[in-house]
């Protein structure tokens, strides 16, 4: 326990207190539910309870002896030795929201920065502080959308090809609200097909970039046709893909979010990750979540400071934009100290590096028998391969005979897509690591 | 948007301002192994990006840099931080090296269950001691925060309702000093809010709630103890009016830290609360973030939760073996609320937590962070008005208000608060509470602590009458003074320019 009371400060307190006992001061909470029996093991030691955790994490297949080529919205990207030592410092993580500017410069000056990067990195000209991950991203951008024409435009026309569980999060948030979702019931609506959509009740169009399978669809145009619609346009990004590939800012997108995850952030079995959120600057007043701004205290000191408080819900309560109080603070910093590290330089190499690594896996994959991939768009580090039998059967091949964690199966998501394996390679992924999984691959096959 | 950064003085430069054309830090990253492909070639020239607008910095810079950032805060590892409603309590080492350990750090969220049987083991495990600890049936870890939480709730509530045809229901009651969460939660769920005063005792004004309670009703929010930092007495009262009225109780577990083996909220006649981890089972706050707001619910609303959730597939062969784990969707549930299952680096945190207290230390937890509170209660009563002064649960609300000194607030005296080497509590919440001060101690706090923070205030009084103007313009000891919010608000600048900037 980390209780420093000893039994004379218990006394003494009780005694200028005017009570008996510490039960004493429960006598408002109703008598015959008052203290009840928990029914939890006994206390662990230390030394006990980290035992006992590192033996619940040994029951896991992760680490360094596993390839992974699992991707899907978490990549296993290297997270430099420099950002862990730095969250680790007690000095950020156990602080509080910045709420009292004058003790909190640290983390109002790095969320500053994160949000300058990001900003930079997607093309757009402000940011907030981050969003619970890339989906509750997404799902604020619609809220956004919604409230941006009060309630005149309630359509929303989505992407078949965006992650499957930022569609459904998405729904999940505006269960309530009266947007109406479009565009995705077939899974093999192309972007033309989404255009044709566009009328005078649409909100909001969005595309993920690179889209869920990893390619990278022709954006050119698009932004007019859905602007001249009178809608805004949406783009999910990944960021690393951004160090590569043109801005979405840069497309003429309204709002731009993602999954911050790539940015040094280990996969931890889902989270915390850390959702980005950018947008144009007409837009900034409508968005959800904290914003940090630039200003000077009384001496004339360059300082920050949380800024356009009032649309928040500690102010605004029921008008507020968003629920959100708690965000992703420490994984912000994370993913500023990622992007200053990486910085112009080896983000793009960090890019690259993913490019040639899944271009090589996929060139080889396509020569097995059996195997083919698909190409017809051009794909960044995610490519789908068509295999010759069930994704599943494959993968548990891969992994008891060659300790390979393979590719997403697509088929949970897209019933069309029966024998697609969806296969995500980074600059973790060795050649040995990619030249096994192609020897295993077509072992499988036979 | 592009801060004018060099006509102000400057306590740390800017990451961008630090680094120098082509300068970078070059040991990160492997040599390509494979075949480069000739992208330029590949792919049409408009497709790729030429200018990418980061830093420019070496490895020293960056770990510089944020160490002296990390130095302008202030932290619960540097000192008291009574923070109302936030839990401040200390953050044990040991939680972070759990989260930490390889096999948890480098597991993908996609893994076929059979290969990630020890997270799904812990997390199933957490579910079951937080059910327990508030007497529910079922728990969903998915929400990312407390807020998330709420949101997953109110969902629940109002797929409860539809799912026995009953359409008619459109509001949500929140009393006056709720937390800005509970209304804003509400809303996006698509009810509207009705606001119920307290009585002048703090609690709920159960006149007031009878008469708002009818058909139309869905439920109520309300946070226990209150957010005016006490029991409301007469809380079976208040949960058996809006079931009669067919309304669910959705409880705020923000300051559950004062409810640990005191009383089950499930007990009490709840349907359906949230935790905060990052407050009750000390993940850290971050700066912000992040959070873990599982949300746990009686039987009524266990099939709407929020999935999916871990479940026993497959009982143990044998005695002592491992049972084989894996994920549930409950059959009528609201959705997902996020990508994966929640914040899975918190629930390793918060079932070390756990571990680390058993039955007896969580027990304890909740007693000596309610006798902290009580204790700093009645040793301030006699210099700042205590507005409910009764036993408090493990918060106390005051007003930082004197009657012959009119003109120093409450942010005064939170500003001098800091020169005498503290954060200061929460300041103006809850907002029925004029010039609020919410003072939550936490049971981590030693006695001399209290006494030296008691003092602090006591002197911060004296020092009000004698000058208020030193309190005016309080602090003086922090990196920067009191900040220009309003011109933060005015000039707008949310991002920076990039100097030095260089195409190639």
């Amino acid at each position: 326990m980390y209780i420093p009371h000893t039994e004379a400060d218990r006394a003494a307190m009780l005694a200028a207190i005017g009570v008996k006992s510490i039960e004493e001061l429960f006598e408002a909470v109703p008598a015959a539910k008052r203290f009840p029996e928990l029914n939890l093991p006994e206390a662990l030691s230390e030394m006990e309870a980290l035992w006992n955790v590192q033996s619940l994490a040994g029951a896991n297949a992760a680490g360094s002896e596993y390839a992974l080529f699992l991707g899907a919205g978490a990549y296993n990207h290297y997270s430099p030795s420099v950002i862990n030592h730095m969250l680790l410092r007690g000095e950020f993580y156990t602080a509080y929201t910045p709420y009292q500017p004058e003790l909190s410069q640290g983390t109002l000056q790095a969320i500053f920065e994160w949000q300058s990067m990001i900003a930079h990195l997607t093309g757009m000209e402000a940011a907030n502080a981050s969003h619970y991950d890339g989906a509750t991203s997404f799902a604020e951008a619609v809220t956004v959308a919604n409230t941006h024409f009060r309630g005149a435009r309630n359509k929303v026309i989505l992407s078949p090809n965006i992650h499957p569980q930022y569609r459904a999060v998405a729904r999940t948030y505006h269960q309530g609200t009266g947007v109406r979702f479009v565009g995705d019931k077939s899974g093999s609506a192309k972007l033309e097909d989404l255009i044709d959509l566009l009328d005078e009740k649409t909100a909001m169009l969005a595309i993920q970039y690179p889209n869920f399978f990893g390619q990278i669809e022709n954006m050119h145009g698009l932004a007019e046709k859905v602007h001249a619609a009178g809608a805004l346009l949406c783009i999910i990004v990944d960021p690393i893909a951004c160090a590569m590939f043109r801005a979405p800012g840069d497309y003429g997108a309204d709002i731009v979010v993602g999954e911050g995850q790539s940015l040094g952030i280990p996969l931890s079995f889902g989270g915390p990750y850390l959702g980005f959120f950018a947008t144009k600057k007409d837009l900034v007043r409508k968005i959800a979540g904290r914003i940090i701004g630039e200003t000077v205290d009384q001496d004339g000191r360059r300082a920050y400071v949380m800024t356009l408080r009032p649309r928040e819900q500690d102010i605004r309560r029921e008008k507020a934009t968003s629920n959100i109080c708690t965000n992703q603070g420490l994984m912000a910093l994370a993913g500023c100290i990622y992007l200053a590290l990486m910085g112009k330089h080896g983000l793009r190499r960090v890019a690259e590096l993913c490019y040639h690594k899944a271009h090589y896996a996929a060139d080889q994959i396509s020569e097995l028998p059996g195997y083919s991939v698909q190409q017809r768009l051009p794909f960044f580090k995610e490519f789908v391969v068509k295999c010759p039998k069930p994704v599943k059967d494959i993968n548990a091949f891969l992994f008891e005979e060659y300790n390979i964690i393979g590719g997403y199966d697509l088929s949970q998501d897209y019933p069309d897509r029966e024998n697609e394996m969806l296969i995500a390679v980074t600059e973790t992924n060795t050649r040995a690591e990619i030249d096994d999984l192609v020897e295993a691959l077509d072992r499988a096959n036979n | 948007m592009v801060a004018k950064t060099d006509a102000t003085k400057v306590l740390e430069p800017l990451i961008y301002d630090l680094g120098s054309p082509g300068r970078k830090a070059d040991t990160l990253l492997p040599k390509c192994d494979v075949p480069e492909s000739d992208f330029r070639a590949e792919l049409p020239a408009n497709l790729l990006r030429d200018e990418l607008p980061l830093p420019e910095v070496a490895e020293i810079d960056v770990v510089r840099h944020f160490v002296r950032l990390s130095g302008l805060n202030y932290a619960i590892d540097k000192g008291f931080y009574p923070l109302g409603s936030c839990t401040m309590k200390y953050n044990p080492k040991i939680d972070e090296d759990a989260a930490r350990i390889p096999g948890f750090a480098m597991l993908h969220p996609l893994q076929d269950p059979t290969t990630a049987q020890g997270a799904l083991a812990l997390m199933y495990t957490l579910q079951n001691w937080l059910a327990e600890i508030v007497g529910m049936e079922a728990v969903s870890l998915q929400p990312a925060a407390g807020a998330h939480g709420e949101f997953a709730g109110i969902l629940m509530i109002r797929a409860y309702h539809l799912d026995r045809g009953d359409t008619k229901r459109t509001k949500i009651i929140v009393p006056d000093s709720a937390h800005g969460t509970n209304p804003a939660t509400s809303t996006m769920a698509g009810y509207t809010v009705i606001e119920l005063p307290s009585d002048e005792r703090g609690d709920v004004d159960l006149e007031a709630l009878r008469k708002v309670c009818d058909d139309t009703i869905a439920g109520m929010m309300i946070t226990v103890p209150s957010t005016l930092g006490v029991f409301d007495e007469n809380i079976l009262e208040v949960i058996k009016i809006v079931h009669n009225c067919g309304g669910l109780m959705y409880m705020d577990g923000a300051n559950m830290n004062a409810l640990l083996g005191i009383v089950k909220p499930g007990e009490l006649g709840f349907d359906v609360l949230h935790y905060n981890l990052h407050k009750t089972f000390s993940t850290p706050h971050g700066g912000g973030g992040p959070g873990s707001g599982p949300v746990a619910v009686n039987s009524k609303l266990a099939p709407f939760l929020p999935g999916p959730i871990v479940k026993i597939v497959e009982e143990a062969s044998e005695d002592g073996g491992a049972p084989l784990y894996g994920w549930y969707t409950p059959e009528k549930t609201i959705g997902r609320l996020k990508a994966f299952h929640g914040n899975f680096g918190m629930h390793v945190r918060a079932f070390t937590y756990i571990s680390l207290h058993g039955a007896e230390g969580l027990k304890a937890i909740s007693r000596h962070a309610v006798l902290n509170a009580n204790y700093v209660r009645v040793k301030l009563a006699d210099t700042y008005k205590v507005p409910f002064n009764r036993h408090c649960g493990h918060e106390v609300v005051i007003e930082g208000r004197f009657p012959d000194v009119p003109d120093v607030h409450a942010l005064d005296i939170s500003k001098r608060l800091m020169d005498y080497g503290m954060h200061p509590p929460t300041n103006y919440f809850p907002l029925i509470v004029p010039e609020a001060l919410l003072i939550e101690p936490t049971e981590s706090e030693s006695k001399e602590t209290l006494d030296k923070f008691i003092d602090a205030m006591k002197s911060i009084a004296a020092e009000a009458r004698q000058d208020s103007n030193l309190l005016h313009s309080a602090p003086y000891t922090t990196p920067v003074s009191r900040v220009d919010e309003v011109q933060a608000a005015k000039q707008l600048v949310l991002c920076c320019r990039v100097p030095n900037f260089s195409t190639e």
